[in-house]
């Protein structure tokens, strides 16, 4: 074929709809709400597993806290009728990421397992994709930083630390991924079985509220529970995909 | 000095730019100390720090990850506009008044573009990086994202501060020979090299006119544009109170407002500190410009009472929140502030005496820029305070660092047009030539200069 016969091959399959759904994985989580207790277990758990700073009292007053799952809190009516919701919001890895269109650099972008990454490497710090996050889950290192001793000998080799002027955010422990994967292809070629990957935050979770795996595979768990009528996606309207489904949790009133 | 009852011949106005160059009183070098100072000590001192201990140095925190840095950026964006723009307009409209003040404003617009530029810098977590933001082939095979609107801004600033500088240089070939003409040792030198062998000549001048108009008809729709640019960084996104078709008009008439408020300001320190040219920068210029300002103000208010009234009207929530944050919220002061300074104060030049009189056109001109200073504070402050989740709201106040570094900032600009000051003629003087009569009774007075 000619140069231009590929250029126009490949400019129709770009626009051909569904160009972005041809991913190897399609990795994806469910939270229910239901049986979310809001302990706080996940952000500890995520916390030592990537490398999260400790960014210290005096930054989580100042606002520069870096938690890349938060359980939000929302206090409802006065005393002694108050009621607290609360919902882990984590980066929804969304397949449509307001996030990757704006950095200028390409810093994030969408790899082929339909996950948001960020490449800290090419980070210039210009902090629009925090911008353009309606969900804030984008988190920028204000310092560098450290850990005391003894601190600094549980941080997770697999995991770089980062230094002062880049953004991170949760990668859905992509280590944990490349690892399952790396042992997969190890084992002779085979997929990523359901359940052999899971992050930090699914491993700890102790009433198993969060569910992660690979979309794509209709018999996964993630895939049954996201056919369940409770399911639900945060700022859905935005048209931004979000990879994260959340399982409405069961009201009762009185 | 002469008095302002007595025409200028053209011989004074050679000779009072020409002094304005090569003659130095002390209190240039007074001016030229402090502004120099002043720009190492609040603006370089406080950007090493933060470069050594990290943005945490500013106040900016999570949500608010944009502060005064990228407020300040597109200030200095909008002031850069009207000079160039306003010089390419009234030059296509044939107005006479423009002649005088036009040189100086293109020079404000270069020097505005240069600060922003710096602050792009300052704003970066990682400013070491900042070339991988253009599109330079290399070893990692990677391009800049094109489809990002911070791109978008790099392009359209990059083309504006070529097309400005290729603009101010070339209208002042002439005014550089004849200053090459007026001066001897290495002034000579250097201006000869600058005026690149003028000679004055009939095709030459004819030459130079046309081509003069052509860059003046492509820097209006390039200047329009580049702030329609600048304010998509904002716009394109899905925040609340940012995602507004209405801000590419609202931030390019909020620049040339401001910026035609800054040339007010220029013109009025021109004329007071450097001798001679309070006959050439005159009430006239004051009376018309004060009269853009007034237009520019009541678009401004109507642009601002448009996006308030869309907001409200769209019955989304969001909205909602995000207007009566801006108007009753933590920054509420500032936004009435911003009110008074902006939609109220220029009415003042409704009044010719008002417009006339020079200190007051002055006074009005900083309480200008200070609104828009405010506003575009505001646009970056009260719209990432109040986002979607109401989790992450949040407030930030701007840190020491980045006061100093916002003084820091003005300091050098001046410092910058102060060094203008000294190599280019800061007045177009075959242009104000044009606007002259021919005197009837006199030759056309021969050069003066030092005898060769």
């Amino acid at each position: 074929m000619s140069i231009l016969e590929r250029f126009a091959e490949g400019w129709r399959k770009y626009r051909k709809p569904g160009y972005y759904d041809e991913f190897d994985y399609h990795w994806a989580m469910t939270i229910d709400l239901d049986k979310c207790t809001g302990c706080e277990a996940c952000v500890t758990a995520c916390q030592s597993e990537n490398n999260l700073p400790i960014v210290g009292e005096k930054g989580f007053a100042e606002g520069r806290e870096i938690k890349w799952i938060r359980i939000e809190r929302y206090w409802e009516g006065e005393y002694p009728d108050v009621k607290l919701r609360f919902i882990p919001m984590l980066c929804q890895h969304c397949d449509s990421a307001p996030c990757e269109t704006v950095c200028p650099v390409s810093a994030t972008y969408h790899n082929q397992d339909g996950l948001n990454t960020q490449i800290y490497n090419r980070c210039i710090g210009t902090r629009s994709c925090a911008v353009y996050c309606p969900y804030e889950v984008r988190y920028f290192n204000y310092y560098d930083h450290h850990w005391d001793s003894p601190l600094d000998q549980q941080l997770n080799p697999d995991v770089t630390v980062r230094e002062k002027g880049v953004m991170e955010k949760c990668t859905f422990c992509i280590q944990r991924i490349r690892q399952a994967k790396d042992v997969a292809k190890d084992e002779g070629r085979r997929r990523v079985r359901d359940g052999e990957v899971q992050p930090a935050c699914v491993q700890t979770c102790p009433t198993q509220a969060l569910v992660f795996g690979d979309r794509k595979d209709p018999e996964s768990q993630v895939s049954k529970s996201m056919n369940n009528p409770r399911a639900y996606r945060v700022l859905d309207e935005l048209n931004t995909d979000p990879s994260v489904v959340y399982l409405k949790k069961v009201e009762t009133k009185g | 000095m002469q008095a302002e009852t007595k025409d200028p011949q053209y011989a004074d106005i050679h000779r009072d730019v020409v002094r304005s160059i090569v003659e130095t009183g002390p209190r240039y070098y007074v001016a030229l100390a402090t502004a120099l100072g002043v720009t190492l000590l609040c603006f370089f001192f406080p950007w090493f720090y933060q470069l050594y201990y990290g943005i945490g140095a500013a106040g900016v925190n999570h949500p608010q990850v944009w502060g005064t840095y990228l407020a300040s950026f597109i200030f200095w964006i909008g002031l850069s506009h009207s000079g160039t723009l306003l010089s390419c307009v009234l030059h296509l409209s044939n107005s006479a008044w423009r002649k005088a003040m036009y040189r100086s404003a293109e020079a404000m617009t270069l020097f505005s573009l240069m600060v922003a530029a710096t602050f792009v810098m300052v704003h970066l977590g990682r400013p070491w990086f900042i070339h991988w933001a253009l599109p330079y082939p290399n070893q990692m095979e990677m391009w800049p994202n094109f489809r990002s609107p911070l791109l978008f801004d790099v392009m359209a600033i990059g083309t504006y501060l070529t097309g400005s500088s290729i603009f101010i240089y070339m209208g002042s070939i002439p005014d550089f020979a004849a200053v090459r003409d007026r001066t001897t040792g290495w002034r000579n030198t250097m201006y000869t090299l600058l005026s690149l062998g003028w000679r004055g000549t009939d095709s030459e001048w004819h030459r130079l006119h046309w081509a003069y108009t052509f860059l003046a008809v492509l820097i209006i729709p390039l200047a329009v544009s580049v702030h329609s640019i600048v304010s998509w960084d904002f716009a394109l996104s899905i925040v609340p109170a940012l995602h507004q078709t209405i801000f590419a008009p609202y931030f390019v008439v909020g620049a040339i407002f401001s910026g035609t408020a800054g040339i007010v300001t220029v013109m009025f320190v021109l004329r007071k500190y450097i001798a001679g040219f309070d006959q050439y920068i005159t009430r006239v210029h004051f009376d018309n410009l004060g009269k853009l300002l007034l237009v520019l103000s009541l678009i401004w208010t109507y642009i601002n009472a448009i996006e308030l009234f869309t907001g409200w009207y769209s019955g989304a929530s969001t909205e909602h929140e995000a207007l009566q944050y801006k108007l009753f919220g933590y920054y509420a002061p500032l936004y009435w502030e911003m009110i008074l300074f902006f939609a109220v104060a220029p009415l003042l030049c409704i009044f010719k005496r008002f417009r006339t009189s020079f200190v007051p056109m002055l006074i009005l001109s900083i309480a200008i820029n200070i609104g828009m200073y405010t506003e575009r504070f505001l646009i970056v402050g009260t719209s990432l305070s109040r986002q979607y989740l109401p989790d992450a709201w949040g407030v930030y106040v701007p840190s020491l660092v980045e006061l100093s570094i916002i003084l820091g900032s003005f300091a050098l600009f001046t410092t910058l047009f102060l060094v203008f000051v000294k190599i280019f003629p800061s007045i177009s003087m075959y242009e104000v030539k044009e606007t002259m009569d021919i005197p009837k009774t006199e030759p056309i007075a021969p050069p003066e200069g030092n005898p060769a």
